[in-house]
This record gives C-alpha cells, structure tokens and sequence, in this order.
C-alpha cells in the first residue's frame, strides 16, 4: 500500500495530481487538493499554468502559507491577472478558454459520473451533500481531473445522483445528452492514476501507484475494473516535490 | 403559458416605474431598512460563501423575526445554517450549501433538509448566474450548455432543454430570478447609494439590477465628492438602491476583501457547536450572539478584540506586497 513513512495519501494524491498538468494550460481548481496540486505544479514545472478559481479569479499565484480556506476568498486574487464576476469566469469554461477542469469528488462511478449531492434516494436522502457549486459547470464543459481518496463507498457502480456528469451511461451517451465538449480524462487517487476508454468510456486503471498491486485497487473498487494492457508504476513522489507541497501548505490545511 | 417562476415583464416594467429613483440620500438604520423585507418575499444575498456575506442584514432579519423568505445565493455558508436555523427561511436556492469546505457538511443544512422542514433548492452555479443576469436584463430566461444530463437538471422542472431554433443543439433555459429585495455589502457607497466593490464581486451586480428593491450595507458612507473622483470603481448605481446603512464589521465572522479574513476562530467554535447539536447548540448560538446584543458593535465585541483585529491585520495585508 502507500508508503506512508515518507509521505501521507493526501499528499501522494497532491503530487501525482500535479504531475498531470501541463505549462501552458488554462486550469480550472476547486478548492482543496485541486488548489494546492496546481499551486504545486505552477511552483515545480509550469509558471506558465493559468489557475481559474470560481469566485472569479483568473491567473492566481497563491501564496506559500496562505492558502484559501475557499475559491471565493480574497487570497484567491493575490498575484492574479484579473477579477470577474462569477459567473462570467463560469461563461469562459463554455466559450472554451479552460484546458482542464480540476475537482475534487465524494462518490464517482465506472462512468466518471460525480456525486456531491445525496446519499440515498433523492426524493428521501439518507444524508443531503452540500451540492455541486460550480462542478456541474466545470464538468460539463472542459476535460476533467478529479483528485479523490480511494474507498470502496466511494468508488461505485453507479452513483445515488449524478451531480458532475461524466461520460453519463458511457459509450456516446454524454454527448446525447447534450454535452458535446469535454468529459473526464483522470481521475487521481492514493492508489491508482485512471483514464476512461475511448469507446465504453469505462474507467480504467493506467498506472499503480508505487506498492500497490491489482488486488489493492479492485478491493478498494464497487466495481469491475478495467486495467489497461501495459499497466505503469508511477515514480514515487521526490524529496523536491514533497518538500515543495509541504512548504505551500506548512498549517497541513489540505495534505 | 405562464411559468410562476418568472415575474411578468409588466409587473417589473411597473414595479420599477414606481420606484423613487431620484438623487437622494437613503441613509438609514439596520431597523428601518429591515422594513423593506417582508414575510414571504423573495431575498437574493450577495457575496458569496463566506465573503462580503451581508451579515449585518441577515442579523437584523433574526432579530425581527421574519418568516418564509425565499432566498438566494451563490454559494451558501453558515448564512444559510442562521436563515433556516433561526427560521427565517425555509427556502434557499442556491449552488452548495454548507458551513465551509474545511468543516465538511453542515448538520443544521441536514436536519432542515433531511427532515423536511425546509427546501435546498440546487442549481449549478453558473445557472445561479444566469438566473440573476436574466432578472437584470429583463428577460424572461438564458440558455446555458452546463446542468444538460445530470441529476441537477433532473431535479428542476423549472428549466427547461429544448433544441437551439438556430442549430439544433441541446441548451437548457434557466428562468429570470428577480428577487423582491436583495442585501448586498459593499466597501464603500455614498448617501445615495452609489457603490463601489473591491475584489471579488461574484454576482452582486447582476443581482442589484435584478431584484425589485435593494438594501445596501457598507462598511463607509464615502461623499459623493469622492465617488466622482473614481467612477470606473462604481460597480452599483444609485438608482438601483433603496437603502443605505453603514455598518463597519458588516459580514463578520465572514470576509470583506481588502478589510478582513473570515474570523476563522469564532467559525470553527460556532461549527464545533451547531454540528454537535443542530437544534440545542443553534438556539444557544442565536440567543447569545443574535438576539441578546443590543447592538452590531454590542455582537463584534461578543467575537471579540483580538478576533477581529487579527482578521483586519489579514484581510489588509492583500495590499502588501
């Protein structure tokens, strides 16, 4: 499993989630491990990253130290090109300015389908969830990374509610529905780094984080997975990296 | 047909008609500006989650004691945990809705939800956008191309997915939102109500030019004088306000950029109680620091000096540089 005499699964999680941006790229954070994955790769390998915050931040450079406890706090603007209204930095994600939208998740399915909205029935939730914000948004119309914690209640055939779409009921049922731009493209965890397939739009296993066998992931998975044919092992995390993420975030806010 | 969503475009042509839209100085208490918000009405917030939060306002509001509104917001924070804690409301439309993403869920959104006793109703958040900006346009909808196909849309009969006349494409239609009254907390305005907001304006603009009435809180009455000096900072105009109330400290323990950070201290306690016990710790929280102060200045020296001012110190040091 993970090796946690040197680092924690948060921040695995932080660190293989930056290593998937490119400089260059317009990324749409949430708050959280999206937040401080950006930050880290704006730090290690990409000045060039555009952060995008839904408050209405574009081109943030958050500080080491003085991470936002939301998207819509006033440390979100430090260092930033410009301020919007939040709505208009949501409308830039639909004209197609954003690369890669990076969130969060609570329950995911096989499909990449996001749930942040009920547990149980709808109509009677078991537990009412605080909701999408703008993750219907971000995943509706730009590629996606999801960073989450790997359980098995997380990790689920089908999701109670589909908050975030993914590719839906798979194959081209996303852009039936009326979604043609966009879909999941990661999705990141302490054990395993996923892709989806580019026809059942199924989630599959592409690379196993460092002592993690099949087994770990399928045991810890509510559904059958798919694992690529030339299955990688990721690089472990460095002492650059981990010394990097942990100098951003020194009050362990989100690692 | 007629959707009871939207508010006819005769009525709100009407209603503004008779507004008093005149140059005029509208200062006013926090009680006399809380006669613009009656039972039953429909009340869009400004800011969003814990910043420029018209706390103040929403204080008020308890101590009066109004009932059944309908509320609106962004993104909602413990704002909405006092509107439906306190039972002032028992509706709120909005994106996400809990006290923090630090705290996890909110066990008095849950209780009120769960139980039935009031309505969370979600939107995503640009749908809350484009709600507020079609009210303000005066238009009865907008198309956006996000909610198409998930369970958000599923729930929300009231928008509508037709295909584009022009291209065929699916677009779902979001209906205006033109709240009666909306509370908005700016940095600074004039008597009149000109307003200027520093950083994050989320959707406030959009939601003054939408609703029937606005309530403008700030944290300084500046003269007239100096607005004229910057008007490119002027994001309200005068003749969308109805009230004006200065009210230093007007979105604690939340946010005001350039002012303070959110008081994280007095959040954190107020987390720790309500979530232990929903009913118990939210009528103990509301005794102590809504109802029994006798002032605002009288419940900012509840959350405390050192509180307050080391939120100031944070809050102003986004200047620094």
């Amino acid at each position: 499993m993970t090796d946690t005499t040197r680092y924690t699964a948060a921040e695995i999680l932080a660190i293989l989630s930056a290593r998937q941006l490119k400089d260059g790229q317009v990324v749409f954070a949430g708050v959280g491990t999206p937040l401080l994955a950006a930050t880290l790769a704006q730090r290690l390998r990409c000045p060039g990253l555009t952060i995008l915050f839904e408050g209405g931040v574009v081109g943030a450079f958050v500080e080491p130290g003085k991470l936002p406890p939301s998207t819509n706090d006033q440390r979100c603007t430090k260092r930033a090109n410009m301020v919007l209204g939040s709505a208009d930095v949501l409308l830039l994600l639909q004209r197609g300015y954003v690369d890669i939208g990076f969130m969060g998740g609570a329950q995911i399915d096989q499909f990449g389908n996001l749930n942040s909205s009920f547990i149980g029935d709808p109509s009677a939730p078991k537990t009412r969830l605080p909701g999408t914000g703008g993750g219907n948004d971000i995943s509706s119309l730009t590629n996606m990374i999801v960073a989450m914690k790997h359980e098995k209640r997380r990790f689920v055939e089908k999701v109670d509610f589909i908050t975030s779409p993914g590719f839906l009921r798979g194959g081209t049922s996303r852009a039936e529905g009326g979604l043609p731009a966009g879909g999941m493209f990661r999705v990141i965890t302490e054990l395993a780094v996923f892709g989806f397939d580019d026809q059942t739009r199924r989630m599959k296993v592409l690379a196993l984080n460092p002592g993690v066998s099949r087994e770990n992931v399928q045991d810890n998975t509510g559904f059958d997975l798919v694992f690529d044919e030339q299955i990688a092992i990721t690089e472990p995390p460095t002492e650059h990296e981990l010394e990097t993420l942990r100098s951003i975030d020194p009050e362990r806010m989100f690692i | 047909m007629l959707n009871a969503q939207v508010e006819p475009y005769q009525r709100l042509r009407e209603n503004l008609s008779q507004r008093d839209r005149s140059l005029r100085e509208k200062v006013m208490t926090l009680e006399e500006a809380a006669s613009f918000v009656q039972d039953g009405m429909k009340v869009g917030i400004g800011g969003s989650t814990m910043s420029r939060t018209p706390m103040a306002m929403i204080w008020e509001l308890v101590r009066q004691r109004r009932r059944n509104l309908s509320c609106s917001r962004a993104i909602t924070s413990t704002d909405g945990d006092i509107l439906f804690g306190s039972g002032v409301s028992d509706h709120i439309i909005t994106s996400w809705f809990a006290q923090g993403i630090l705290w996890g869920l909110s066990k008095v959104m849950r209780r009120h939800v769960e139980q039935g006793l009031a309505r969370y109703e979600e939107w995503s958040h640009m749908a809350v956008g484009m709600r507020f900006r079609a009210g303000g346009m005066g238009v009865p909808f907008l198309p956006i191309r996000s909610m198409l196909g998930s369970g958000v849309m599923d729930q929300r009969p009231e928008a509508k997915p037709i295909d584009c006349p022009f291209t065929g494409e699916k677009l779902l239609l979001v209906p205006a939102l033109n709240p009666d009254v909306a509370l908005i907390h700016v940095q600074r305005c004039d008597a009149y109500g000109n307003a200027q907001i520093d950083g994050l304006q989320f959707m406030d603009i959009d939601l003054a030019l939408a609703a029937n009435r606005v309530i403008l809180t700030t944290e300084r009455i500046v003269s007239n004088d100096q607005i004229r000096r910057a008007p490119d900072q002027t994001k309200i105009p005068f003749f969308c306000v109805d009230a004006v109330v200065e009210v230093p400290y007007g979105s604690a323990p939340h946010e005001c950029f350039g002012l303070y950070e959110p008081m994280l201290k007095h959040m954190e306690a107020y987390v720790g109680q309500v979530n232990s016990d929903p009913v118990e710790g939210m009528r103990d929280y509301l005794e102590r620091y809504f109802y029994a102060p006798k002032s605002w200045n009288e419940y900012l020296a509840l959350i405390g000096m050192e509180e307050v001012l080391d939120a100031s110190r944070k809050g102003r040091s986004i200047y620094n540089d």
